[in-house]
């Protein structure tokens, strides 16, 4: 079994395998990564660092693409306003 | 800032194969990838280690190439971003981590660019649903940890990837319910006949069916409209033009075949061949010291990717390039054919509904598009293609609907946040909004001059 780790998304903390993406957290969490301009709720669609959707704050910082990071313990994310 | 021989953009296939065979004679290589491993996009491996670390049949090949690359003395620099770059030598990137940004400058003799090929996005109604992704997107997703065993899922759109990604997804315990192909029969069959004489290409792809035995393959079928309830993605509805009808799914991964990332090459003045950067034998561009090599030059696979990376990292290092040449072309000619055979039809025009969004970054209605020109018109008055991903999504997208080509790109490639540049970069704690308004601010400058 591949060694786990604890990050938190929208103040939840969650359990994911060592090496997963911040982006394949927030899906396995069920959270979105970002609301558009209008307001809908996003999720990532490319996968590889093109369209953006991913994007969401990690750690404090906003528009992180979250499919370009790898989780670390603790790690604090959130869906971007 | 930092001085090669040789640089190298993309750490895909092309990249890999063109970095070790220059650092293999004797150039001083640095490759830039902006994804967190080097690998690119059909080579991606699982970030999650797991028990059974070669499960898929293209990781033994993968690996092969990368140590290679190690031992070539190549250096490999993942999660740079390159947003800037000068025919006269220099570029700049953008390195992202956990605390902040920090650009980076590189001054090269050389330049090879591997930049690949991201999907095409066509929308349809529901299309900016969570748990709609692309097919590779789902794929790249998987790879990252995303798990979907027991989910139920609709592989659709277009392509050689689609069968590949539906294959993948069945190794990774989904129930892939059926895979859809906008292409007809009448495309397809001549592309079939003509993979006789590639047995190696025909095996790979007799591979993938015999894991989707359990999938319906429908060929010359679409999607016309996803649909949510309030506990996610419930359905997607499909059409062969005639008939219409409800697959059940929890995920939809749709992709409409590749367009090649040649954003750097339109940033450098290189040439181009219709969509593609034009190259001659040795992968050298119309901009001198400027190679090119795989997916941006033709979408044609990993196979010429290979072989172009190669040929354009020997012509860097000045060897002769003369015994691949038949090699490129054979492949090149399969790239032709994918062409053909993966054609977009018609009908999809005719998929989005006025008020189905186009750009997924500025919620712009395709009604809105209706009555503009150009893009220039369109970006001035709706802001379409102006967001991050600066038109990525839907620049191809807008061309098929309304036929406007794409107009000059401009720098930076990617949002940089100011204080990137500072000399404190990486501790500077970054403010709410500066970044994305910030881009879109000056692109919208520049527009209007």
């Amino acid at each position: 079994m591949p060694e786990h780790l604890s990050v938190t998304i929208n103040d939840v903390p969650v359990c994911v395998a060592r090496g997963t993406t911040v982006a394949a957290a927030m899906l396995l969490a069920e959270q979105p990564s970002r609301f558009s301009v209008g307001g809908e709720p996003r999720s990532a669609l490319c996968g590889m660092g093109i369209c953006f959707e991913c994007r969401a704050m990690v750690n404090g910082v906003p528009h992180r693409r979250t499919c370009q990071i790898v989780c670390e313990p603790d790690m604090t994310v959130a869906t971007n306003p | 800032m930092r001085r090669t021989d040789v640089l190298v953009i993309g750490a895909g296939p092309a990249g890999i194969t063109a970095a070790t065979a220059a650092a293999e004679h004797g150039r001083k290589v640095i490759v830039l990838d902006d994804n967190p491993a080097a690998g690119g996009q059909i080579w991606r491996g699982d970030t999650v280690e797991t028990k059974d670390s070669s499960k898929h049949a293209e990781d033994a090949p993968r690996r092969k190439a990368l140590e290679r690359l190690r031992l070539s003395g190549a250096e490999v620099l993942p999660g740079r971003s390159v947003f800037s770059v000068d025919a006269s030598g220099s570029l700049q990137a953008i390195r992202e981590n956990t605390s902040g940004s920090q650009v980076e400058e590189f001054l090269f003799e050389k330049l090879i660019l591997a930049t690949g090929a991201r999907e095409r996005f066509l929308p349809f109604p529901g299309w900016t649903l969570p748990g709609v992704f692309g097919a590779g997107g789902l794929q790249a997703l998987v790879r990252g940890g995303y798990r979907i065993a027991g989910k139920r899922v609709v592989v659709a759109g277009t392509g050689p990837l689609l069968l590949a990604v539906a294959a993948h997804l069945v190794e990774d315990g989904a129930y892939v319910s059926a895979v859809v192909e906008q292409a007809s029969l009448a495309q397809l069959a001549p592309f079939a006949v003509s993979m006789w004489s590639n047995p190696g290409k025909l095996l790979q792809g007799a591979g993938y069916r015999a894991k989707l035995w359990k999938s319906a393959y429908r060929i010359g079928c679409w999607v016309v409209e996803a649909s949510a309830s309030p506990d996610g993605l419930r359905s997607v509805k499909l059409t062969d033009g005639t008939s219409t009808w409800t697959e059940h799914c929890d995920l939809l991964a749709c992709g409409y075949h590749l367009v090649p990332n040649t954003e750097i090459a339109s940033l450098l003045g290189c040439a181009f061949r219709g969509p593609f950067v034009q190259v001659d034998s040795d992968q050298r561009t119309s901009v001198p010291n400027v190679f090119c090599a795989g997916e941006p030059t033709g979408i044609a696979g990993l196979e010429a990717a290979l072989v172009q990376g190669e040929i354009a990292g020997l012509a860097c290092a000045g060897r002769d390039v003369a015994s691949l040449q038949k090699r490129a072309a054979a492949e090149r000619s399969f790239g032709e054919r994918l062409e053909k055979a993966f054609a977009l039809r018609e009908e999809l025009r005719a998929v989005p509904r006025e008020d189905t969004l186009v750009c997924r970054c500025e919620d712009v209605r395709l009604g809105s598009l209706r009555g503009h020109t150009s893009w220039t018109d369109a970006k001035l008055q709706t802001r379409c293609g102006m967001g991050p991903c600066q038109g990525r999504i839907c620049g191809p997208a807008v061309e098929h609907l309304l036929g406007w080509k794409p107009i000059s790109v401009r720098q930076p490639l990617f949002p940089v946040p100011l204080q990137a540049f500072g000399s404190d970069a990486g501790q500077t704690e970054i403010t709410e909004s500066t970044e994305i308004t910030e881009i879109t601010e000056r692109t919208e400058l520049q527009e209007k001059r």
